[in-house]
This record gives structure tokens, sequence and C-alpha cells, in this order.
């Protein structure tokens, strides 16, 4: 990248991270790959009522040499799959993904042959948002979320440990389901069998 | 410029030959298998292109990828260019294909509303109601859909139909450099999406209009809201017209581009705004009525200049004639009163067919553990009828039966004629359906409409067909 | 229906009818048709037989008995069927041709518009089993007609349609893609919705829906077509 992450770690690089941060996350350019229905709850994020550009992120960049945030709004075909790759690699650092509604986070509800189940089997994605499709609230809140953590992401050496720290409390969380025992459908099965 | 006579009759253009009995057989390169984004033999022809011998030496082939601002969605086109002129268009599509036709014959007759009204995601309320009108027929009760029904799928249709074409106008503008017209679109859009998410609960992709009916009644207060509505759009569409109609940019780039004539839409298949664009006045709701369309006044705009520019003036006539028939529904709905329940508990104006083997009583309520049918019902199939309990039960696991046959039901959606051919083999699934979407036969005529024009005229080109991918892909 | 008279002239005697039915091969068992586990239902032992292919005879009714006759061509024809208020004709593959450019040029016929190829697999229906069903429309006549015709899996060839109604061309496209139909004359039969190099023909009942099981808070989910469901 640039000559701020050649920097040392110290008072300057987190001065530098600090204002980094802050204008990287002014002036999220979008490339928005929209795909399906969630795409016209995007355009309608970018329209008079639910405005993008309070963000400076109404100027969407159709190429995507010049965009820093791909928001893949809708579902994503088998045959579409590598050029959202081609499309992601085309971006330059930094970058980030939000994958908008069910279908891009998941597979949505075509749990099928034609649909990648979740486009984070091709590209990483920052952060997922569900529902199908997303209210232009939704989009706007995810979006929130993803300054808070352009603006908080570190720099050069810091970075290193902050992926580091951020792996390990992911590690270290506690599992979805509840404590309680459940029984799955599997298990069910091998009891039945008895 | 693209006024040649001669291109409406022109047929589509042949790609490379594909060998006799196609099979899909592997292409191997030297290297082993090679998986390029660009696919569909661009390395050959872009071969077989720089083997031509031309005049110009100007000629260029040009990928117009899924990825695009201008091409409403992910569409691909592979143009041959001699310059600035378009010598061939080829279209490439399926990069949305969602197996939803597949998906529907996993999921019950009503379960796949949920599915059909993602496909033309500009219009789920005419997908769900084409399929909806074949699943009825099939099951012969297309005489039994209650009255109201059948008004609010007429209100419902007809907005779907206004803000479809706002989405469609709105983009045509910002294609051609002028974003302030989406945003003007997007106003008067804005407020419709409000309407639905009153009436329906979602703003996009309803689920609503369900075989039998429709999944619930207006909610009170609904009726002034619409009035409301119909109110102040007339100011959003004179904005709007006065904005986009005698703009001369707008002209000089609509008008005489995407020419296809009479001949050329009867060949390619090609209905709604694109045919009545060639002054054939051919409207479903006229000529093969359905929900009650027959009893509404409406006029079907035409005009007959085949070119963008008709189309977008018949766009917003259209508007301006659904928002007449909403107008006509709303005051049937206020003159049949605010419907409700006796002191039996039965409804007085019901909005689902009142047969308890197909649909239950309409009326959902919002529990602490999310929509369900409402207390009244509870009681009443709980403590009060076994058949009734049978019924719910039946209805829940399994659905409906529908008898077996096929049936084709068409609707004139915003963009054309949109039919579903839906077979059924007797049991609780769909054994097969098909959409027969408008946007996927109006997308072949982009080859007859662009070929031998600018390249800047596929642009206004193809927002003219108005094509929505998720239609044409499926 | 078709009719059930007998030579006394009474209609709808119920045993005619099951005679009828019970020829046919079973197509469920049980009230549920559910066969993961046993049928509790008490209906254990119904079994649900295949209704027989319709074939209507004169007067079809409306307009279709004009269609019929305008058209003609009976040696093409195999079997005509007039169900739910539409007319179907079931057409022998090699004379599908001659059949829409008669429909579309015959003054009396004139179905200027075809709505395309809507492709259907019938496994069961051996010899038979890839039906491909043309809806067409006249917009002169204000009429509709449906076309059916069938083709083995063992030969999987249909005559193309695109030099009578060039709108086929894309839709005949689909159908293969999809089912495997080979349209003899189509000028470039290529895949057009699944990528170019995808193996199979998707919408076909032997193809599987291809899903994966999902996981979630500690649950699993088979994927739709695994599910227990209700025939």
């Amino acid at each position: 990248m640039g000559l701020e992450e050649k920097l040392p770690s110290g008072v300057m690089l987190t001065s530098v991270e600090k204002i980094a941060g802050w204008a990287r996350a002014r002036s999220v350019w979008p490339a928005t790959f929209g795909l399906a229905c969630c795409a016209m709850e995007l355009m309608m994020t970018g329209g008079p009522k639910h405005d993008l550009a309070r963000f400076g992120m109404e100027r969407a960049s159709n190429t995507p040499r010049q965009a820093d945030l791909m928001i893949v709004a809708g579902r994503v075909s088998q045959k579409m799959a590598p050029v959202l790759r081609q499309i992601y690699d085309q971006m330059s650092d930094p970058k980030w993904v939000i994958s908008m509604g069910v279908c891009a986070s998941s597979g949505g509800m075509f749990n099928n042959y034609a649909i990648v189940q979740g486009v984070d089997h091709i590209v990483p994605v920052d952060i997922y948002l569900p529902g199908c499709p997303p209210r232009p609230e939704m989009l706007l809140d995810s979006i929130i979320k993803l300054h808070d953590k352009i603006m908080n992401t570190k720099l050069g050496p810091n970075r290193q440990k902050q992926i580091t720290e951020l792996e390990q409390a992911r590690l270290a969380m506690p599992p979805l389901h509840t404590a309680a025992p459940v029984i799955s459908v599997a298990q069910l099965r091998a009891e039945e069998g008895h | 410029m693209s006024t040649d006579s001669d291109r409406g009759e022109r047929p589509p253009q042949t790609p490379p030959q594909a060998p006799a009995g196609a099979t899909d057989a592997d292409e191997e390169a030297a290297e082993g298998r090679v998986y390029t984004a660009s696919g569909e033999d661009w390395d050959e022809f872009v071969a077989q292109n720089e083997a031509h011998d031309f005049q110009s030496g100007e000629r260029l082939v040009l990928n117009m990828g899924p990825q695009h601002p201008s091409t409403h969605g992910v569409l691909r086109l592979v143009l041959t260019l001699e310059g600035e002129t378009v010598d061939e268009v080829r279209a490439s599509i399926g990069y949305l294909h969602t197996g939803i036709e597949k998906n529907m014959e996993y999921r019950t007759w009503t379960q796949g509303v949920t599915f059909c009204t993602r496909m033309d995601y500009l219009m789920p309320f005419f997908n769900e109601a084409t399929y909806c009108l074949a699943v009825e027929r099939l099951l012969g009760i297309e005489d039994r859909i209650p009255e109201r029904a059948q008004i609010i799928r007429v209100l419902l249709m007809e907005f779907n139909r206004v803000s479809s074409h706002l989405q469609g106008i709105g983009p045509m503008g910002m294609e051609l450099g002028a974003t302030t017209i989406f945003l003007q679109g997007l106003r008067m859009r804005e407020r419709i999406l409000d309407l639905y998410e009153l009436i329906t609960g979602l703003r996009m992709n309803h689920g609503f209009i369900r075989p039998g009916g429709v999944a619930q009644d207006l909610p009170p207060g609904a009726l002034d809201k619409i009035r409301e509505f119909l109110d102040v759009a007339p100011r959003f569409y004179r904005d709007l017209r006065k904005l986009i109609d005698a703009n001369p940019v707008f002209i000089a780039r609509t008008k005489g581009v995407a020419y296809l004539d009479l001949a050329g839409c009867m060949a390619l298949g090609i209905t709604g705004p694109m045919l009545r664009s060639t002054g054939l006045p051919w409207d479903l709701r006229k000529s093969q009525p359905y929900c009650g369309y027959q009893t509404y006044d409406f006029e079907v705009p035409t005009t007959d200049t085949c070119d963008a520019y008709g189309r977008y003036v018949i766009r917003m006539d259209e508007i301006d004639e659904s928002l007449k028939i909403v107008k006509q529904c709303v005051d049937r709905l206020a003159e049949r009163g605010p419907g409700g329940t006796n002191s039996a508990g039965k409804d007085l104006d019901p909005v689902m067919i009142q047969d308890a083997k197909i649909g239950w009583p309409a009326r959902l309520s919002l529990g602490p553990d999310g929509l369900g049918p409402s207390p009244e019902h509870i009681a009443h199939i709980m403590g009060q009828s076994m058949e009734a309990l049978i019924h719910h039960f039946k209805l829940i696991t399994e659905g409906f039966r529908v008898p077996a046959g096929q049936v084709y039901a068409a609707t004139e959606s915003a963009r054309g004629e949109l039919g579903a051919h839906v077979v059924s083999d007797g049991g609780t699934r769909p054994y097969r359906v098909h959409f027969r979407d408008p946007s996927f036969s109006n997308l072949q005529s982009v080859a007859a409409i662009c070929e031998g024009g600018q390249v800047a005229d596929i642009i206004p080109a193809i927002a003219s067909i108005d094509p929505v991918m998720g239609g044409v892909d499926r | 229906m078709s009719e059930n008279s007998d030579s006394n002239g009474s209609t709808n005697l119920p045993a005619r009818l099951g005679e009828e039915r019970l020829a046919e091969p079973v197509v469920r068992h049980g009230m549920f048709g559910v066969d993961t586990t046993g049928d509790t239902s008490g209906y254990g032992r119904l079994r649900i037989h295949e209704q027989a292919p319709i074939e209507s005879q004169r007067p079809y009714g409306g307009y279709f008995d004009e269609i019929a006759d305008s058209l003609g061509m009976s040696d093409a024809i195999e079997r005509v069927v007039v169900d739910r208020g539409e007319l179907t004709f079931h057409v022998k593959r090699d004379r599908l041709p001659e059949l829409a450019r008669k429909l579309r040029d015959d003054p009396a016929l004139r179905f200027e518009l075809c709505m395309g190829v809507s492709g259907v697999h019938y496994p069961r229906d051996t010899g038979a089993e890839l039906h491909a069903v043309y809806h067409f429309v006249s917009i002169t006549y204000n009429r509709r007609v449906r076309v059916e015709v069938s083709t083995p899996d063992s030969d999987r060839h249909l005559p193309s349609l695109t030099g009578v109604y060039p709108t086929c061309n894309w839709h005949e496209r689909e159908t293969w893609d999809f089912f495997g139909i080979i349209f003899d004359g189509h000028p470039a039969l290529t895949r057009i919705e699944m990528p170019d190099d995808w193996k199979g023909h998707p919408q076909r009942k032997d193809y599987p829906l291809g899903g994966i099981p999902v996981e979630y808070r500690g649950a699993t989910i088979p994927p739709p077509d695994e599910r227990r469901h209700y025939q």
C-alpha cells in the first residue's frame, strides 16, 4: 500500500491511523455490484428519502479501479461468480465488502445448484447484512458499522496485532446455540435406528 | 442514424455455429482446464474478426460486461464495432439464473408464491398474480375468488405498474447522463413503496397475492393513505413530464433510436410497451381480461413512432392510466365498506376464497411469536370445530392438492405478456412451472434494434426495452 | 373431461371411472405420501392412481372447433385436449414446423405471436419423456392455442421453429439448456442460462436440486430435496 504502511509503531503511527481511518471512512466510493432485488433497495438508499450522499457515497464508481467498497447486492449465480471475483481483484486496496441481503450472505432462500451459497466463498466479506431485501435503513446501519470498522482499522505493524487480536476474540466466542442439549436430526435418526 | 427501413425485418444475428448435436464437451486448452471470466467463445471470434480484411481498420470487439452501470442489470453485450457504428450485438444472459422454476417444484403451491415473486423483482405483484391465476384455473376456482380480493389485486398490480415504469424511466434518464430524472422518479416511487409496506408489510417481494385471494385485507386507514398519495401524485407526474418530455437532449438521444416496427415485433414475439409503440393497441387487460379488468375504465396508450421516445411516452401515459384505475379501485373498496366479521366470526367481505380446503381465513395478527392466524380463528379451530382444525392442519403441513392438468395463464405486466405455464400431477407441489417472462422475449430484439446504429444508441435502446434480468434469467 | 356415457346414454358411472383409473400406475401411497416414516394417518393402504391422458371429443366448444377445422392436418395431430378452457394439440414432432407455419400463415388461424417453448420432463412417460409445449396467440382473432410435442429420452431431437417464429431462438436454447432437447435447424444451439461448460440439464427430474445442508444454532436442516415432504 502506501507510505502509511511503512511507519514504525508509535505515536506517529497512531495519529496517522486516526487521520487515515477518518479520511477513508468519510469518502467510501461503492462499486455497486447490484445484481437483483437488493440492487433496487440499494438504489432507493441512494435516493432522496434515504440519502446515501450524506456519507459521500452517492458517487458510485462504476469502474472497480476507483472503488473502495463492493456492495454485493443480490443473488450471485454460478455464472456470475468469476466475474465477481474479477471485479474484486480489480479493486485496489484498501477495499471492503458488504454482502447485502441473505442471498449474498448465505445463498438465501435459493439453496440450489444455481446460486453460490454465500459470497464469502468467493470474496472476503466485512459486513453481512441479512434481509430479503434489507430495508434502506438496514443498509445504512450496515454502512455506519462499516465506517466504524474502517475508522478503527490500524496500519502497519499495529494492523498485524489487530488481526491476531480479532481472531483470538472470535475463536473464544461462545457458540450461537444454547448450552442446553439440542438434539440434531442426525442424532435423532441414529436413535431411531435402535 | 438508426432509421434503416429494413432493420425491423433482420433476424437476430447468428453467433458462430455450434457443432451439430451440441453436447457440453470440455474445453481443454494446452495447459489443462482454463476458466476465464469471458467465456462464450470470446477468443474464437476476436480471432475471427482480426482475420477479416477491413477497409476502415477500425473494427473493435467490445465487451459491455455483466457489471455495467447502464445495462439494466447483469446483461452482457458483446459488441463488434466499426468505429462508432455497431456491426453486431450479441446478448449474453444467465448471470442471474436462480433456478426458481426448479425450486418451486420442491415447495407447496402457496409457498411457490414466495419464489416466483422474486423473479422479476420490479413487478413482484405481477409474478404472483400470474402464478396464482394459473393455479386458480387449475383448481377450477377462478369464479369463486372473492370480489374484494380481485379489487385489491388490481390495486396492487396497477401500483406495481407505476413503480416499475418509474424504475424504468429513472435509470433511462440516469444512463443518458441525467441523474435528476432518476431522483425525481424515486421521489414518487418511495411513496408507492411506503404504501406497499402499509398494505402488505414489505416494500418488495411481498408474497401477498396467494392462490385463492390475497394474504390479508387492507389495514384500517390504508384507503386514506392511498387517497393522500393520489392527491400528490399528479404533481410528481407533471414535474417528471415537464422535466423530460421536451428536453432537447433526451429527444435527440431517443427519437428515431431503437426502431422496431410491427413485423419485427411479431416475429420476435414482443409484447408490452414495445409492441404498443408500433401502433398496435394490444393489451391483455382489454382483450383477455382477468381479475375483473373489464369493469374498469381506462385507455391503452399507443404511439406509432416505433422508437425509444415513443416507448417512453407510452410508459408515462400508462402511469397516468394506472393511477386512474387505482382511484377506481379505492372508490370501490370504500363503497364496499371495511369488511369485518359477523357475530359468528365469519368474514363479511372475505379476501380469500371461502373454501376451507384451499385457503384459511386471511386474517392475520401479530402475536409475541410473530405473524399468524388471528386469535378468533385459533379459538375457532381449537375450541369450536374439529373439522376446521383438520383443515388448518392439512393446509399448513401439506397445502392443498391441485387436480392434474396444465394451464397457461397470462397477464399484461409492466413489460409485456407475462405467462405462467403450470403443470400439476395432482399433488401438493407444482410438477413444473415455467414462466414466459416478457423481458426474456423482448431482450432478444436487442440485436435487431441496435445493429447498424451508433454505440451510444445502445443505451437508450436497452432502456426502452426495459429488461429486468431477474425475469430474463429466472 | 372425456365423455362417460355408455350406450344407454347414462353418464358418469363411478364404476366405469374406477376401471379406467385402476389400470393406470400408482403414483402415491397413503394419505400424506411420506416414505421416510410410517403412515399413521389410518389411510396407509390408500393407493392413488395416475390420471389417464385425457382426449377430448368433438364438439370442443367455443372457438376451438373453428381452429381445429381450419388446421385440419389430422394425420399430424395425435390427440386433442380441451381442459380448463384451453385447447391443446398433441402433435407428431416431424410435422411440427409445417403445423406452425400453417398456424401462422393460414388466414383463418393467424397465430402471429409465439410465446416460446416450455419443456416438461415426464420420466414415467416412457417413450415420450420430454415434452415441449408451445403457446400461440392470435391477435387478429384474440385466441390462444397450445401445441405439445413429445420426444423420447433416447432420441431427444425436435425440429426448430426459428424459421417460422424467430422468437423461439432463445426459448429453444433455454429448453436445450435445461432439458437436453436438441432442436434441429437451430442456428446456434448453445447454453443460455447456465455457464457454457456446465454438465447436465438442470430442470430434468433426474437432476438434483443441488442444495447444501444448512447449519443454524446447533441444528442442521437438509437441503429442500432431501427433506421430509407431503406429496
